[in-house]
């Protein structure tokens, strides 16, 4: 099944090498990955999206934890969380599908952030079934290009990961 | 105090209580060596190799317990060191690596001797830094010996840039605070109610196995092992790398487990109600097939490193932490246990030790390398360093040298490095100086590093050499026996006259060709001055038994064919 982690890293010059690089030599396969700033300096964020059954996803969080740049790992599958993923799709208006297509950009609430003559270009944010969805009735009607962020996730309540980062450190957490 | 980026690297050396270093100067680290001079607390010794130093270093840290400090110059320098912190890696060695790098405004334009040995060497230490700032030199190299050291111990490289080894700090001063990383923690602790569990599996088994390994001896938790084991009266079987956690001649020590442990080891293991696996990794050498490995056994796993639990082998119980303090906290709650089934049982498989006893077998004219071995251990001290190639001999050293010391067995377990052994024993000797130091090799292995006799002649060391001279790459050759109809390609082996190679350092050769001449020979090589080469010229197509197939059941042993018996079954 497809696990969402989220992955604090020390903000510093080949942690993304690094963790990329164990997902590699440890035959994991990465479905997605981003990575950003949070609000607290020094600190970078990754999402990172991965197959594999329990078993495997304890494995790989405990070689992350290896790494001395990684500072915390939670996995939010099954949890109740936000999940965004951004798609800017340039899709061809030159046909006699053009007002289908502002149509299909109406119904699932996407913008359009650029026009030209013959093409414009669509935003859209959601979880990645909805644009899934929404990439597959405009595949018809002729994308020309297209690019995806790949996904972000956030723990819905009150509560924040960072405020609980000691308390992983019992081992207890692991074994 | 003014000090340049390669005074730093010295000045922190110093304050880490390195005695001792193994390296090889280059353009790119040259700054560090024109520095040197000012530093005599620290001895230098240059290897003919770069991948020697390494090993040295590595002996060394095996034997002290002290972090080994290798070095080496950008480029081919610190390509030539990678073998050594692969092997570091494996067996989790306390080792820092210092490299140099082109300057930092070279660096990415491919320059002379410019290598990316941060990504080289990324999947092969514990961790790594690039250093381009000589502001950064200190706090990388406190971090690098810190991570080294702690948690489960490993290599850490440091590649400092030129341009950051020449610069300069007006006001430096050494930072002595505490370090604390931010991600990094190396202090786990197991939970009390995995403790609880761990403590009435124990109390309630009736056919408990210890498996000891490198954790420890890594975790110094030797005398509480063995304050477990009497008191519970478990018998305790060892991994290659956890020879000396108990003495070798301790009635409750049975001896090496796995691919060629003997059968009474591998059946008590198959046939135990709970394992006890201490400072160990279920390696694939030590398990056999997965499927059917100690199918009644409940599971118990003491271990620093969470990764390792549930990795090979599902285990019941979990302790993450330290062996020594997690055994200091289990054993006061151990009852006392008799066992005495049990122990027969295996005494049983056991058999009759006389008739295992090799030295009871007649000469029948053919040097067995096992013979050596036992020799070996017999005209030796009880304080002898023994280091070990990759191959036969290794596994016959590992059999027949009853080890009591904890840290004088020095092997490349988890890499099985060829070409570890002389190395090692050189780092070894700087280690223990006082101690006995031989070196056991085979005629392929000691070949991929046989110009490190000269670095022992020029520090005037003296480690002695064994080579078990089969005349074939022998482990090798015993695959192709087995597993591929006696198709011995490529690993007949011509070798030099090894002892003109020894003259030709300017050392004393032996050869020894027959059983009584053993003796003689071990005591003419302790009784020089400086190292020696003996060139065993052993039997050609001995193999090692017994032995599990790579990928078998573990008790699905091929046995001892020959005269050469181990087991009562065998006579
Ligand atoms: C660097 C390296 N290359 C290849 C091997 C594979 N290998 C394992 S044992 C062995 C044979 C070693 O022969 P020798 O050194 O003569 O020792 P023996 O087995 O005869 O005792 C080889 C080639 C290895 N372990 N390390």
């Amino acid at each position: 099944m497809l696990h969402t982690l989220v992955i604090l890293v020390e903000d510093k010059p080949g942690v993304l090498n690094r963790v990329a690089s164990l997902f590699r030599r440890r035959a994991f396969n990465i479905e997605s990955l981003t990575v950003g700033h949070t609000h607290t300096e020094g600190l970078s964020r990754m999402t990172v999206t991965v197959e594999g059954d329990e078993h495997h996803i304890e494995r790989l969080t405990s070689y992350l934890y290896k790494l001395v740049n990684v500072i915390q790992i939670e996995d939010l599958t099954g949890k109740q969380m936000v999940t965004r993923d951004l798609a800017l799709i340039k899709v061809n208006t030159a046909s006699e599908k053009r007002s289908e297509i502002f149509q299909m950009v109406e119904v699932f609430r996407a913008r359009i952030v650029d026009v030209t003559s013959h093409s414009v270009i669509v935003e859209i944010t959601g979880d990645g079934e909805k644009i899934d969805g929404f990439v597959d009735v405009l595949r018809p009607l002729g994308i020309v290009e297209m690019v995806r962020t790949g996904a972000i996730a956030m723990e819905r309540g009150s509560d924040s990961l960072i405020n609980t980062s000691e308390l992983l450190f019992d081992s207890a957490a692991v074994a | 105090m003014k000090r340049t980026g390669a005074q730093i690297v010295w000045e922190c050396l110093v304050k880490e209580g390195v005695q001792v270093v193994f390296g090889y100067p280059g353009g790119a680290n040259l700054p560090i060596y024109d520095a040197m001079r000012a530093y005599p607390g620290i001895h230098h010794v240059l290897p003919r190799h770069e991948q020697g130093g390494a090993h040295m270093a590595d002996g060394y840290a095996r034997v002290s317990g002290k972090v080994g400090v290798a070095m080496g110059t950008s480029g081919p320098g610190a390509t030539n060191l990678v073998t050594g912190i692969a092997t570091a890696q494996m067996d989790s060695i306390p080792m820092v690596f210092i490299t140099g790098q082109v300057s930092s405004k070279l660096i990415g334009y491919d320059a002379f001797q410019e290598t990316d040995v941060t990504g080289i060497t990324l999947p092969i230490t514990k961790h790594n830094y690039l250093v381009t700032d000589v502001n950064d030199i200190m706090p990388a190299l406190r971090e690098a010996f810190y991570v080294a050291r702690s948690g489960r111990p490993g290599p850490v490289l440091v590649d400092i840039t030129k341009d950051a080894q020449q610069a300069v700090v007006e006001n430096w001063q050494y930072d002595a605070s505490p370090i604390r990383l931010k991600g990094y923690r190396p202090d786990l602790r197991p939970a009390s109610a995995s403790l609880q569990k761990a403590i009435e599996l124990i109390n309630s088994a009736s056919r408990p196995l210890i498996l000891a390994g490198h954790g420890v001896l890594m975790s110094n938790a030797m005398q509480e092992l063995r304050g477990f084991a009497e008191k519970a009266n478990a018998p305790v079987a060892v991994t290659l790398l956890g020879i000396g956690a108990l003495p070798a001649s301790h009635p409750l020590n049975l001896g090496m487990m796995g691919m060629h442990g003997e059968t009474w080891v591998n059946h008590a293991v198959q046939e135990a109600d709970l394992l006890l696996a201490f400072g160990m990794r279920f390696d694939d050498r030590v398990t056999g097939n997965l499927k059917t490995y100690a199918p009644n056994a409940k599971k118990i796993h003491i271990e620093i490193d969470p990764s390792e639990i549930n990795k090979n082998v599902k285990v019941d119980v979990s302790l993450v932490g330290d062996l020594k303090d997690i055994l200091r906290q289990v054993n006061p709650l151990v009852k006392p246990g008799e066992r005495a089934e049990w122990l027969n049982h295996i005494a049983d498989m056991k058999g009759d030790s006389a008739v295992r006893d090799i030295q009871n077998l007649p000469d029948n004219g053919h040097l067995y390398a096992a013979h050596v071995i036992n020799d070996l251990w017999r005209f030796t001290g009880r304080d002898t360093v023994i280091t070990t190639d990759v191959g036969q001999h290794q596994m016959w050293a590992a059999q027949y040298f009853r080890m009591d010391k904890p840290h004088r067995w020095v092997t490349s377990g988890g890499l099985g490095t060829m070409g570890f052994g002389l190395p090692a024993a050189i780092g070894a000797k700087f280690a223990s100086p006082q101690s006995e130091v031989w070196t056991v090799v085979g005629d392929g292995g000691f070949q991929m590093t046989m110009p490190e006799l000269c670095t022992a002649a020029q520090e005037g060391i003296k480690v002695n050499v064994a080579i078990i001279n089969n005349g074939f790459l022998g482990m090798v050759r015993q695959w192709q026996e087995f597993f591929y109809d006696k198709n011995y390609e490529s690993t007949p082996m011509k070798s030099p006259d090894f002892v003109k190679i020894a003259e030709a350092n300017g050392l004393k050769g032996i050869r020894v060709t027959e059983r009584s001449q053993v003796e003689a020979a071990i005591r003419e090589a302790q009784a020089a001055d400086g190292t020696v080469v003996i060139d065993f010229r052993v039997e050609q197509e001995d193999s090692v038994y017994p032995m599990v197939p790579a990928g078998a059941d573990l008790h699905a042993m091929i046995q001892r064919p020959s005269a050469l018996v181990e087991t009562p079954q065998d006579v």
